[in-house]
């Protein structure tokens, strides 16, 4: 590691240093969930029919298939919101009486090998009474739709309304009303890594170790104990390299439970490997909604009033923890984003329907919302003739904090400095001439502004808000110099490529005098790390870096009166840096590694002032905090084919205190080849009879690297008073930002046509559809 | 994701791969070259052959070779091969320049040509080029050998004329007129994707007027092909946007579109209006 910064007084935080986990995973030395071996491999039965009666289930004769009728006991995920009207809906471990998606598990073959189980797999043989399944939200809406769940008629799992007291009559004072109508297809979030599990049972202990693909540990520990009845502390869940989840893999999965049921029943080892193919049609999918947006006006293009129905489509069960509630709760709460209003009513429903269950993905709601609000804006430029620019001037909060008309609190921001920053950055006047040049060559060339907001950090309290059965919120770091003088930080955060190894470090490094590369940070085993909630919600740097920072102070403090007592000094005059502690003016020093040693082994010397050991715990429950970014893309659409190539993409971006800008950038240029996918290419197609037409990553389409323009990124720091590192989350925000930008852009290429399209993504074969229908360009 | 079980035989001459062949052409036997299509259907269980001729060790089926006349291209020249121009003639430009199109490098290093005409898909680069140029194929089996033209190969979508216990052994194509034009444009989703339309043109310019012009169109219909209308409407007249222009709509209307769930037959004639002008454009610069 590079040399510290020795009385320069520079700090590990603030520098782009490389990432502590990056050794291993670029030589290959990563440990992923598959490479484990396995006695048993199981390949599970999945439903080729979207809805319809479960009958007989047929296995060839000498074959381990394990269906709900060997299940017994084993309860049902029930997650719960004790808001909104939400409606409880029991998803069985696997399929009992009723089918309800294609994909969704019947039956686990158990076998040697995952050849053998897939071959096993083909011969079993299920009967299921077909009914008509329900794909669209609205088709789930209709009066006379056959319920998904018996238990829910008329398919609406909750509804949330807001509405302020002067709406009425401030919408009646707008002088211009402009309404949007927006369609976000459905999307899977599409890890590198698919879902995997391996359970091993202890013959001795009578535990069992479930490695898995999660985000989410020690709720997965808790949630799968709950549903089989076991004691938690017979559950060992290990979430080694996990490679990327954006928010799939939080979400309890009944797959991982059937693998602990039989490793308990086999006394053995059991594992699954998830295909693509199972991935993208069984495992969580999102952002499928329908939203309409209308916002009032006064004559000065000033936001009165904003009026959203966000209905989502949450598929056929609710999703543990978070619930059916997140998509569409989490659009209501911040559908007015970075804008300055203060009448709002807002209708969200979630409705279940025929196909996969709705999670999280990476933004949860905000790329929709965002797309919304910002596609909003645009049209209300059009209308009142006014530059993209021009309107969100107007409109921008600016005075902090800002008390939204729902009741979040937004912290000190820069919404209106970074959108200058941008249109500085971008030069739009020569943008603007340019393209009036490539008009008249034939070529349509647009630009797309997005300003958001993005809550990050947030705890337990926001949550709670959501009325959830299971609240998450908090972190807990424990924080151990071990008597060897290395550091080891225990995290109950479980990052899976967001760099918190080396983040953490560099918080903890400067707060107790050492290098990053001394500390161990610990995450992904319920055995070692303390319960946590994992990583998720652009939450980590934020909560587990202040549970970091606090557990630091702690051992900061400690290690101080442990000089003080062994250099015979006042404790102010203790120094602490370059891993040793000196005492000021003076040339009188000791190692940290020395004052740990002494910790446990002299403590006699201590003469009972200071506990034994070094060992300090930190926990953290923030508020929440706001990042906040304006992303402006240039785009080129191919009038003939409908293509659209991004040219550029900029952003300026402010997420507080930036712990690694490396790391930093990288969470955004990552975030925006999602949003990229999601503006133009990414989309889960089910046909009539709810099968899935986009079942390989030839059909459903992750950007590739082609794809992908310079990204430009410009950073402005605000300190937020709401997170005591200073640093604000922004693991979202280049994918909620990016399909809004993009498909302005789009829309400001297409002006000359006088076409609009407010569908996600916007692929060619829709923009060209809208170009023909205007007869201009055949 | 893992195959059905399948045996997999490796004959080590072209003598002994078709006697194998020939054996289990019955029960789906089929060749694998470079795997790069097959493979990927197997792991779906959309093929599931019980038995696998593999020609990787078969000695001599990697060459090419000019013989003034036509190219010859062995049954397992991978696509790579043509990164460079493999003969002194416009043929090698035109091929070095598709071959950039097909998938991603990886594939290329692995895939070869005969297989991509053997599995005929629809979309594929090099079917474009054997039907746009009148390839002949050449399929060996036990009977002997016997030489298909392009327009009696394709048939249907990954249906080819091959019978089951025949062996595409090798392509011929003819070489270009020294003063050949060509031109090459393809519409897919991302960089590496298969094509949803693309157009492969080649002509001379005799007196400052198209001849010989040759329109090959793929990726829009069930089987690449020449569309006689946009070559009527090139041959003898100048290279000039207009007459583009023409030829693109006469392609445009002679298709029978493919259509799916996201592409309409009117897109796919808008696709291929575009990519026939394109490659005429391409082919004028």
């Amino acid at each position: 590691m590079t040399a510290p910064t020795k009385g320069s007084g520079l700090k590990w935080v603030g520098r782009a240093i490389r990432r502590l986990e990056d050794p291993a995973l670029v030589t290959g030395q990563g440990r992923f969930t598959a490479d484990l071996p396995a006695v048993h491999w199981v390949r599970f039965v999945r439903s080729s029919i979207a809805a319809g009666k479960l009958g007989k289930i047929e296995a060839p004769k000498g074959t381990v298939v394990i269906t709900a009728a060997d299940l017994k006991g084993v309860k049902k995920i029930t997650p719960m919101l004790h808001k909104f009207n939400y409606k409880p809906v029991g998803q069985p471990i696997l399929a009992e009486t009723q089918v309800r998606f294609v994909g969704e598990p019947i039956a686990a073959v158990v076998a040697a090998t995952e050849e053998d189980a897939e071959d096993i797999a083909d011969l079993v043989e299920v009967s299921i009474d077909e009914t008509a399944p329900l794909i669209d939200a609205r088709d789930a809406l209709a009066p006379g739709a056959p319920p998904v769940h018996a238990d829910v008629p008329g398919n609406v799992i909750l509804k949330g309304e807001f509405k302020t007291a002067d709406f009425d009559t401030v919408w009646k004072s707008a002088a211009k009303v402009v309404r949007m109508d927006a369609r976000s297809h459905r999307q899977n979030a599409t890890p590198m890594e698919a879902r995997a599990g391996h359970a091993a049972y202890d013959i001795s202990t009578g535990r069992v170790t479930l490695t898995c693909t999660t985000q989410m540990p020690h709720l997965m520990r808790t949630a799968i104990a709950d549903v089989l009845g076991m004691p938690e502390s017979d559950l060992r869940v290990v979430a080694p390299d996990v490679g990327g989840g954006f928010g799939q893999k939080m979400s309890l999965c009944a797959e991982y439970v059937v693998l602990v049921w039989l490793a308990r029943k086999l006394k053995s080892s059991v594992a699954w490997t998830e295909d693509r193919r199972e991935n993208l049609i069984a495992s969580f999918h999102s952002r499928d909604q329908y939203l309409a947006l209308e916002g009032a006006f006064d004559g000065n293009a000033k936001l009165l009033a904003l009026r959203a129905d966000v209905l989502a489509n949450i598929g056929a069960y609710s999703c543990f923890p978070t619930t059916a509630g997140m998509e569409p709760l989490m659009a209501m709460a911040e559908m007015p984003g970075p804008y300055d209003v203060q009448q709002y009513e807002c209708l969200a429903r979630g409705v279940l329907t025929n196909t996969c269950t709705m999670a999280a993905y990476r933004g949860v709601s905000r790329p929709t919302i965002t797309f919304t609000l910002e596609r909003l804006m645009d049209k209300a430029a059009t209308a009142f003739a006014l530059d993209p620019v021009d309107i969100r001037r107007r409109n921008l909060i600016d005075k902090f904090p800002y008390t939204s008309a729902i009741g979040l609190v937004y912290d000190e921001a820069t919404y209106k400095e970074t959108l200058e920053m941008a249109v500085k950055a971008i030069n739009l006047p020569a943008f603007r001439a340019r393209q009036q040049a490539a008009r008249a060559k034939g070529r349509h060339l647009g630009i797309g502004f997005a300003t958001f907001s993005e809550r990050t950090g947030y705890g337990s309290p926001a949550f709670a808000a959501r009325g959830m059965e299971i609240t998450p919120g908090w972190e807990t770091v424990i924080l151990t110099v071990d008597p060897s003088g290395f550091v080891e930080a225990r995290i109950g955060a479980s990052p899976h490529g967001q760099g918190l190894r080396t983040t953490l470090a560099q918080i903890i490094a400067d707060e107790i005098g050492v290098t990053p590369d001394v500390i161990k940070v610990v995450h992904g085993d319920t055995d070692r790390a303390p319960y946590g909630w994992g990583t998720f919600a652009s939450r980590s740097l934020v909560i587990s870096g202040g549970a970091s920072l606090i557990a630091a102070q702690k051992v900061r403090a400690k290690l101080i009166k442990i000089a003080s007592h062994m250099l015979e000094a006042a404790p102010g005059d203790i120094l602490l840096e370059n891993g040793a502690a000196k005492v000021a003016g003076t040339d009188r020093s000791v190692t940290i590694a020395k004052m740990a040693r002494e910790a446990y082994t002299q403590t006699h010397r201590f003469k009972g002032e200071i506990e034994p050991g070094l060992t300090e715990t930190g926990s953290y429950d923030p508020p929440g905090t706001f990042s906040n970014a304006c992303h402006v893309a240039i785009v080129e659409v191919d009038i003939d084919t409908g293509r659209t190539t991004v040219e550029k993409f900029l952003v300026a971006e402010d997420a507080g205190k930036i712990i690694n800008p490396m790391i930093a950038d990288g969470q955004v240029q990552g975030g925006i080849a999602q949003g990229i996918g999601n503006a133009l290419l990414e989309e889960i197609i089910y046909d009539e009879s709810g099968g899935i037409l986009t079942a390989n990553l030839a059909d459903y389409m992750p950007p590739t690297a082609h794809e992908i323009p310079p990204i430009e990124l410009h950073h402005l720091e605000t300190m937020s008073t709401e997170s005591i590192t200073k640093a604000k989350g922004l693991g979202e925000g280049g994918c909620i930002g990016a399909p809004a930008a993009i498909v302005n852009a789009i829309n400001d290429a297409l002006s000359p046509f006088g076409v609009e399209i407010d569908e996600i993504p916007a692929t060619p074969q829709r923009i060209r559809a809208a170009l023909r229908a205007t007869g201009k360009c055949a | 994701m893992k195959p059905a079980a399948f045996i997999r035989h490796v004959p080590r001459t072209l003598d002994e791969a078709v006697k194998i062949l020939a054996q289990v052409a019955d029960e789906d036997g089929r060749v694998l070259a470079g795997g790069q299509s097959l493979v990927p259907i197997m792991a779906f269980r959309l093929a599931r052959p019980a038995h696998l001729v593999d020609i990787n060790e078969v000695d001599g089926l990697d060459r090419i070779a000019s013989d003034g006349m036509m190219l010859r291209i062995g049954a397992r020249v991978r696509h790579a091969a043509f990164h460079k121009a493999v003969v002194d003639n416009p043929l090698g430009k035109l091929l070095a320049h598709v071959v950039r199109h097909i998938a991603h490098y990886p594939i290329r290093v692995r895939g070869t040509f005969c297989g991509s005409l053997a599995h005929a898909d629809p979309a594929s680069e090099w079917c474009l080029v054997a039907a746009t140029l009148d390839a002949t194929m050449v399929a060996q089996s036990i009977r002997g050998e016997r030489p298909i033209a392009a327009r009696d190969f394709f048939d249907g979508i990954m249906s080819t004329a091959l019978a089951g216990d025949e062996l595409l052994a090798e392509v011929r194509l003819p070489l270009l007129a020294g003063d050949a034009k060509f031109g090459f444009n393809e519409f897919s989703r991302r960089a590496g994707d298969f094509a949803m339309a693309s157009s492969l043109v080649t002509y001379r310019v005799v007196d400052g007027k198209i001849a010989e012009a040759r329109v090959g169109v793929g990726g829009a219909e069930a089987s690449p092909r020449r569309i006689a209308q946009a070559e009527a409407a090139l041959n003898g007249q100048p290279p000039r946007d207009k007459v583009f222009r023409a030829a693109a709509e006469a392609a445009a209307t002679a298709i029978e579109p493919l259509e799916d769930h996201q592409t309409t037959g009117e897109y796919r004639r808008d696709l291929v209006r575009a990519v026939v002008r394109r490659a005429l454009e391409h082919s004028s610069v």
